[in-house]
């Protein structure tokens, strides 16, 4: 690729590929993030890629490889441009016939969507209910945007609003449409990015300004950054470009968890693309101002989200919170000036400066401007990444989007913002989501994990979960918080046994708070969420299981037992099934589960055809 | 100089001063475990939190570590302190229980009980031998290990170290080894002051100075190996 000298350079490359675009064809689309590998998007590659080239088809459709578009219970799946057709787990015996039905403008209506109360076939994605409530600002990108062909990104607007900038703007003018934005950090804690920006654009260049992406995303449940660093890196890379400029910084750093490897490559790639043709390094597009963003790969901590420790792990120190102040606008790496924001905060900036803060603001509710993206996961129907205008009520993305509950149960709350949020009861499914609502019920937004649980959940289990997760993965710096999250879990774990008092239910909310007051971190601070929120709104389960020692949810494995009913038919399948050999019995006879031996693993539940186990 | 509120008072200090130090000159008591003069500070046992008020917020910050600000306000005995305190000092004696400093820090603040399973633990990893080690000695022999409850103080890679110098620096400096109880291994013994106590109850032998305040009492629920 050859380097942009100039910015008409630039807007020359662009109109030139929007000139060698192919009219009238259709496009084929196969999202293939991490999702739609794992589903098999990678056979559907292939068999797409063969049958092109076999029958000579490279002239009557085109092939795009796109990320995550975010209905991913349904991947593999397929898209058609430009009518959008949307072909849910495609099989690949389907794809020839799709890829002929595309040259053809045609349509295949057995393999399109069904609608689950009509019965109706809905062809275009835009109309089936899971997209159409939605509000897919930055979502709609991944399905337009090759993410490792730069051109593409360019192709589709990208790039247009830096070489803008670097024409004819002022920086000081950027951090005025990105204040009246109202964009707040999206990384969890909903700071001003806009406050965050005029703070370092202030700071002196010194030994150097530093921007960081945060892209540790380590919430469980949550992998919203994930598919926007793997669908469409150059969005964050320009995002950056653009508060270089504004702010004065001259380094940039994405600190990117090596858990997630395809987002690695895809940004490795897009780096040095983007290096190649001119737009990172010195004289960006020709012009005297330079940026280059390196990539440090986190090391499988946790912890290292937080921003001061993120910064120790940059400088090659193990990565332990410092106390606040000082701020790393401050004294950030090495002491530098070091503006830190989420990968979502950061995709949202091109997407501002292209349309305007005012269009920005009409989007969600005051104070609470923009769209967010949630990933919907647990006991819901549809489950995949969601982006919705904030101010949108939990009810609406559960049930208009997420199509409701499974199986006829009850969705009994929805836990947001990871371990350190808290649980939603389902009298508070109104609420609207964003930051300040959600505090005020005692959780947190946090980057956007939403888990929904029915009544087979356990909350004592889900505040166990996360208080195991915190403790193994505190730094252990603070005495406080390595001791309180270590003991936090031995009560609940005392109280899912069965061993639970009253007054151990007491020490646990006396400790709890003690953690949330006396911690250095956000981790800590948070730590107690879980645990004090489950309490607030789910308090008789605990005291079912310390005074009944009882598991309503069916969970809690020393408060269950499973047996066998008369509904049995002696098919054999669960002793086959069972690792433990606990099941005896022949064929055609009642089998018997011998309860000593039982795991309660649920494999016998899961095999059992004529509903003979039950567990009580 | 700055100028702020501590416990009512209006105070000057210099620039640069923590919560700490000022504290310490006006006569405030403020608890510590792992603060030493001649030692950076790292707030890692989160005894010395003081409640401060910003902006209309008030929150617990460690004293040490907690450089002060023009019109800060802050308390360092308030309610929410005390009561942040005592769960730490129950959790550092359902760690540590042996320890004298612990147990003298347990009557100072009236915690006759800790309500954990009881552990019995050499280091409750707050760093000073750590500091001592690189700050004082300049020789920087061992470190932290690991992360959350698998972290440890020890050598690079568990080999013996040439950068220790055998000083016992880090002996010195430790709040569990000084005057440690090791009834039941008296040879092993810092200073040997407890080395002739066997079985060690404390009652019975009448030392005044040195004060048992679990529940239950931590003498007889080691066994003799």
């Amino acid at each position: 690729m050859k380097k942009i000298e100039s910015i008409t350079d630039f807007y020359l490359l662009r109109d030139h590929i929007i000139s060698d675009r192919p009219e009238g064809l259709s496009t084929l689309i196969i999202p293939a993030g991490t999702c739609g590998q794992a589903s098999g998007a990678n056979d559907l590659i292939r068999v797409a890629k063969k049958v092109i080239l076999e029958k000579k088809l490279i002239d009557h459709i085109r092939l795009r490889i796109t990320g995550c578009h975010g209905f991913c219970q349904m991947e593999p799946s397929i898209l058609i441009e430009p009518r959008n057709t949307f072909y849910p787990k495609v099989d690949l015996g389907q794809v020839p016939l799709i890829i002929e039905a595309a040259i053809n403008n045609e349509i295949i209506p057995q393999l399109l969507w069904t609608d689950s109360e009509t019965g109706e076939k809905i062809e275009r994605q835009q109309d089936i209910p899971f997209f159409r409530h939605q509000s897919r600002t930055l979502l709609a990108s991944n399905e337009k945007v090759d993410p490792i062909r730069i051109h593409n990104y360019i192709e589709n607007g990208g790039y247009q609003t830096l070489a803008g900038l670097l024409e004819k703007g002022k920086p000081d003018a950027v951090i005025k449409e990105i204040k009246s934005s109202g964009l707040r950090g999206r990384g969890g804690a909903g700071f001003p990015a806009g406050l965050k920006w005029e703070l370092m654009a202030k700071k002196p260049k010194g030994n150097g300004k530093f921007l960081i992406c945060n892209a540790d995303e380590g919430d469980p449940g949550a992998y919203m950054d994930r598919s926007l660093l793997e669908g469409n890196p150059h969005s964050i890379v320009e995002g950056m470009l653009i508060g270089a400029f504004a702010t004065g910084a001259d380094k940039g750093i994405i600190y990117v968890r090596s858990e997630y490897p395809l987002a690695i490559k895809h940004l490795m790639i897009a780096l040095r693309q983007a290096r190649d043709l001119g737009i990172l390094g010195q004289r960006v597009l020709g012009t005297g101002f330079s940026f280059d963003i390196s990539l440090v790969k986190g090391a499988g901590a946790f912890v290292c989200g937080e921003e001061t420790a993120l910064i120790k792990s940059v400088e090659g120190k193990p990565g332990e919170p410092e106390q606040r102040p000082p701020f790393p606008i401050d004294k950030g790496i090495n002491g530098n000036p070091t503006l830190i924001n989420n990968v979502e905060t950061w995709a949202n900036v091109p997407v501002i400066l292209a349309k305007g803060a005012k269009a920005f603001t009409r989007i969600g509710t005051p104070n609470n401007t923009g769209t967010k993206i949630f990933s919907l996961v647990g006991k819901i129907k549809y489950t995949g990444l969601v982006e919705i205008p904030m101010g949108m009520t939990l009810r609406q993305i559960l049930f208009d989007i997420g199509g409701g509950q499974i199986d006829n149960r009850e969705i009994k709350a929805v836990q947001t913002g990871g371990p350190s949020g808290g649980c939603i009861p389902e009298k508070l499914f109104d609420l609207p989501m964003d930051y300040d609502s959600l505090a005020e019920v005692g959780s947190i937004m946090g980057s956007g994990g939403m888990i929904v649980m029915d009544d087979h959940s356990c909350m004592v289990d889900v505040a166990k979960y996360f208080m195991n997760f915190l403790k193994d993965e505190s730094c252990g710096k603070c005495f406080s918080c390595r001791k309180g999250t270590q003991r936090m879990y031995e009560l609940l774990d005392d109280i899912s046994r069965g061993e639970g008092t009253v007054e151990k239910l007491k020490l646990l909310e006396e400790l709890a708070l003690v953690v949330k007051d006396t911690t250095l971190c956000g981790l800590g601070q948070t730590a107690a969420n879980p645990v004090l929120s489950t309490l607030r709104y789910f308090r008789d389960e605990y005291l079912e299981h310390i005074e009944a020692r009882k598991c309503r949810g069916k969970v809690c494995k020393d408060l269950i037992t499973y047996r066998i009913t008369e509904n049995c038919t002696g098919c054999l399948l669960c002793i086959k099934a069972c690792p433990e050999k606990a099941i005896s019995g022949k064929k055609k006879e009642l089998h018997q589960l011998d309860e000593s031996k039982c795991i309660k693993c649920g494999a016998c539940l899961s095999v059992c055809k004529d509903n003979a186990v039950i567990i009580i | 100089m700055i100028r702020f509120s501590l416990n009512g008072l209006e105070v000057k200090a210099a620039t640069g001063s923590t919560i700490l130090e000022v504290s310490k000159n006006m006569g405030f008591p403020i608890p510590t475990l792992c603060n030493l003069e001649g030692l950076s500070s790292m707030g890692a046992c989160r005894l010395c939190v003081v409640e401060i008020e910003n902006y209309n917020q008030t929150r617990l910050v460690t004293a040490c570590t907690y450089p002060v600000t023009e019109g800060l306000t802050v308390r360092t005995a308030s309610t929410r302190v005390i009561r942040a305190r005592r769960m730490i000092i129950e959790l550092l004696l359902a760690s540590a229980p042996q320890s004298k400093r612990i147990q003298d820090l347990a009557a100072a603040y009236n915690v006759r009980q800790q309500r954990f399973r009881q552990e019995y633990e050499n280091c409750i990893l707050c760093g000073l031998c750590v500091r001592m080690c690189k700050e004082q000695m300049a020789a920087g022999a061992i470190g932290f290990q690991g992360r959350g409850q698998t972290r440890s103080i020890g050598v690079p890679f568990n080999r013996k170290s040439e950068q220790c110098r055998l000083c016992g620096g880090c002996l010195y400096v430790c709040p569990i080894c000084e005057l440690r109880c090791t009834y039941t291994e008296p040879e092993k013994a810092v200073c040997g002051g407890c080395a002739n106590i066997s079985p060690p109850c404390l009652e019975n032998l009448g030392f005044d100075d040195m004060m048992c305040y679990m529940e239950p009492c931590v003498a007889c629920e080691i066994k003799k190996e």
